[in-house]
């Protein structure tokens, strides 16, 4: 069994700061780590190699620095890993990364399972896992909660929505993308830390792909950022300090009624509340 | 008017429209107002309610596109996509928006690949470019803190999920007239290779991303026994209860009422933080709640710089009598 694992590097959101004057994020100094939510993919892709065999392979698209994420998901226990990087894939949207990835994965077959993170946690779209599977015509299955069978032909898998768990079954070759239930994520292992740090991980660019000019970065990207600002904040919060129990009561009968005023209690309870204030 | 026009992408349950189609239908309408365009309302299903179609057309779709199969009764990617490719090639909407949801964040990635266009994910804001008539896409990005506006200046359709409960429900207008059209799906859309075998209902507790009030309980509940009492609170408000990551990692409350990056984006009417401290990655899943009320002992909590209403005090003492008193005469 052949497993491939998209990756993101990210920002580590703790030490996110922003630039007050240009509203945009200050990214010198931050520390970049895996995407947290990739973790919960790498880990069951480990898992399933060792319930089924194989190999795992982990891929990602970044600057230079990116190869560090690679080494951490080999230190992991990954067997491989190829950094897709290149001046020319700056800039890329989701359309335009899941369409470098998808050429990755293809220069890698055959493969059977390929696990990505719900979304990454500074771009947020969750989309580039739906885009690869498009792209690579796969049947694809999200937010997967856990995966109960694996045979060399189909998964099962349990699916987060809304209301509850869906029980699905794909054939493979496919695509999942998975959520934090999956799997709790292992720590890197001193002998796998050692075997990353000798691992040659090839740097593809755009040739090595096949992507024309409009097919990569910026100028292949469909959107297009076209302004930045911050959030308005209109919020002032009201404080009330409550040091002992007799102003904690007092504050939550402020609480009651205030939020009585704003309507936002459900129809009985805010009759209630009202006709506590109501007797003063 | 451009036939083309605008579409939305509904979303169904048994037969019956779901609400976040409503707030479809409120962006839609304002967008086809602006644009001088017709507002189609698109659902799939197995057997659709036809009241609830005609519902849409009462809370301002100018035309219901629906599409019937047995395949179709659940969300299946590969059937939902073929279909919707199928209408798009034959109609060429200018605009295609979903709901951000479980559904609407699987399916319009894929097909935006297959449509070969851009897509916006997670909307809270959506206007049209006098100008140029472009759709302009305003999103928060970087957990956030920083909103971006976005455009799909070439491709067509200029596709967007939109944040649940970013906006309200389109009011119905009994007695406005649209077109209705239901047909059977094309049958070279109607094969998966993802099969459905059942369905776990989660508990309703944790049925946040449809609660318009919600009970997060934060690491200052101490222990998990203590998530009883916003358990407790939550009854009394009728509302979903959350966690934040700390509480989750700990095993206090199930990954599925995780609030925050790494868990769900909420946002409800009234959110209300226990012993919550508003860490950045906290608040990127909240702060677009409509009210914040924060219960926590630390004055320099973050939680206080997005709360509306803040008590600095002991949540075990101000939330029994905040029970007592919603539930109590």
């Amino acid at each position: 069994m052949k497993i491939l694992i998209p990756i993101k590097q990210v920002p580590e959101t703790n030490a996110v700061r922003m630039d007050e004057a240009t509203g945009t994020m200050i990214r010198e100094g931050v520390d970049a780590i895996i995407n947290p939510l990739d973790l919960y993919a790498l880990e069951l892709g480990l898992r399933l190699r060792e319930r089924a065999g194989g190999e795992v392979v982990a891929l990602t698209m970044g600057p230079p620095r990116a190869i560090e994420a690679l080494r951490e998901a080999v230190a992991m226990g990954a067997d491989h890993a190829v950094l897709l990087s290149d001046k020319a894939f700056a800039g890329s949207d989701t359309w335009a990364t899941s369409l470098a990835l998808a050429a990755a994965i293809r220069k890698l077959a055959p493969y059977d399972l390929i696990i990505c993170g719900e979304r990454a946690t500074d771009g947020d779209t969750g989309q580039v896992g739906p885009g690869i599977a498009a792209w690579l015509d796969l049947p694809l299955i999200s937010y997967v909660a856990g995966v109960s069978e694996l045979t060399p032909r189909m998964i099962q898998a349990r699916r987060l929505v809304e209301e509850g768990y869906e029980d699905l079954e794909m054939d493979l070759p496919g695509l999942i993308t998975v959520v934090k239930e999956a799997a709790a994520p292992r720590l890197p292992t001193l002998r796998g830390k050692q075997r990353a740090r000798r691992l040659n991980i090839p740097v593809w660019g755009p040739d090595d792909l096949g992507l024309t000019a409009t097919q990569r970065g910026l100028v292949g990207s469909p959107t297009r950022v076209v302004k930045i600002f911050r959030p308005k904040i209109s919020r002032q919060a009201h404080l009330v300090k409550a040091p002992d129990a007799a102003a904690a009561a007092r504050a939550a009968q402020e609480l009651a009624a205030w939020l009585a005023s704003r309507h936002l209690l459900p129809a009985a309870a805010a009759s209630r509340a009202g006709q506590e204030v109501g007797h003063g | 008017m451009a036939e083309a026009g605008i579409w939305i992408f509904g979303e169904q349950a048994r037969g019956r429209i779901l609400p976040v189609t409503w707030e479809l239908l409120t962006r839609g309408r304002a967008l086809a107002d602006k644009r001088g365009s017709r507002l189609t309302a698109v659902v799939f299903g197995a057997q659709l309610d036809r009241a609830d179609l005609q519902e849409a057309i009462e809370r301002g779709a100018d035309r219901v596109l629906a599409c019937e199969a047995p395949l179709l009764e659940h969300f299946l990617p590969e059937p939902y996509a073929a279909c919707l490719m199928h209408l798009i090639r034959e109609e060429s909407p200018e605009i295609l928006l979903g709901a951000a949801s479980s559904t609407g964040r699987t399916l319009m990635p894929y097909v935006a690949i297959k449509a070969d266009t851009g897509l916006t994910a997670d909307c809270t804001e959506l206007d049209i470019e006098t100008q140029t008539g472009l759709l302009l896409q305003t999103r928060p990005a970087i957990g956030g803190n920083i909103m971006a506006t976005i455009k799909t200046p070439q491709h067509r359709p200029q596709m967007a999920t939109v944040r649940p409960h970013s906006t309200p429900p389109a009011p119905r207008q009994p007695g406005r007239v649209g077109e209705i059209v239901v047909r059977r799906a094309p049958p070279e859309a109607l094969t998966s290779r993802v099969r459905r075998r059942g369905f776990r209902p989660a508990a309703d507790e944790n049925a946040l991303a449809e609660a318009s009030r919600i009970v997060c309980v934060g690491r200052g509940i101490k222990k998990g026994e203590h998530v009883a009492l916003g358990r407790r609170l939550a009854r009394a408000l009728d509302a979903a209860l959350g966690g934040t990551r700390d509480v989750v990692d700990r095993g206090w409350l199930e990954y599925p009422a995780q609030i925050g990056l790494s868990g769900k984006t909420v946002t409800p009417r009234l959110y209300i933080g226990l012993g919550v401290s508003g860490s950045i990655q906290h608040l990127a899943g909240m702060q677009t709640a409509e009210a914040i009320v924060a219960i926590n002992t630390d004055p320099d909590a973050m939680i206080f710089k997005v709360a509306d209403f803040g008590i600095v005090g002991d949540l075990f003492e101000v939330v029994p009598a905040l029970i007592k008193h919603l539930e109590e005469r």
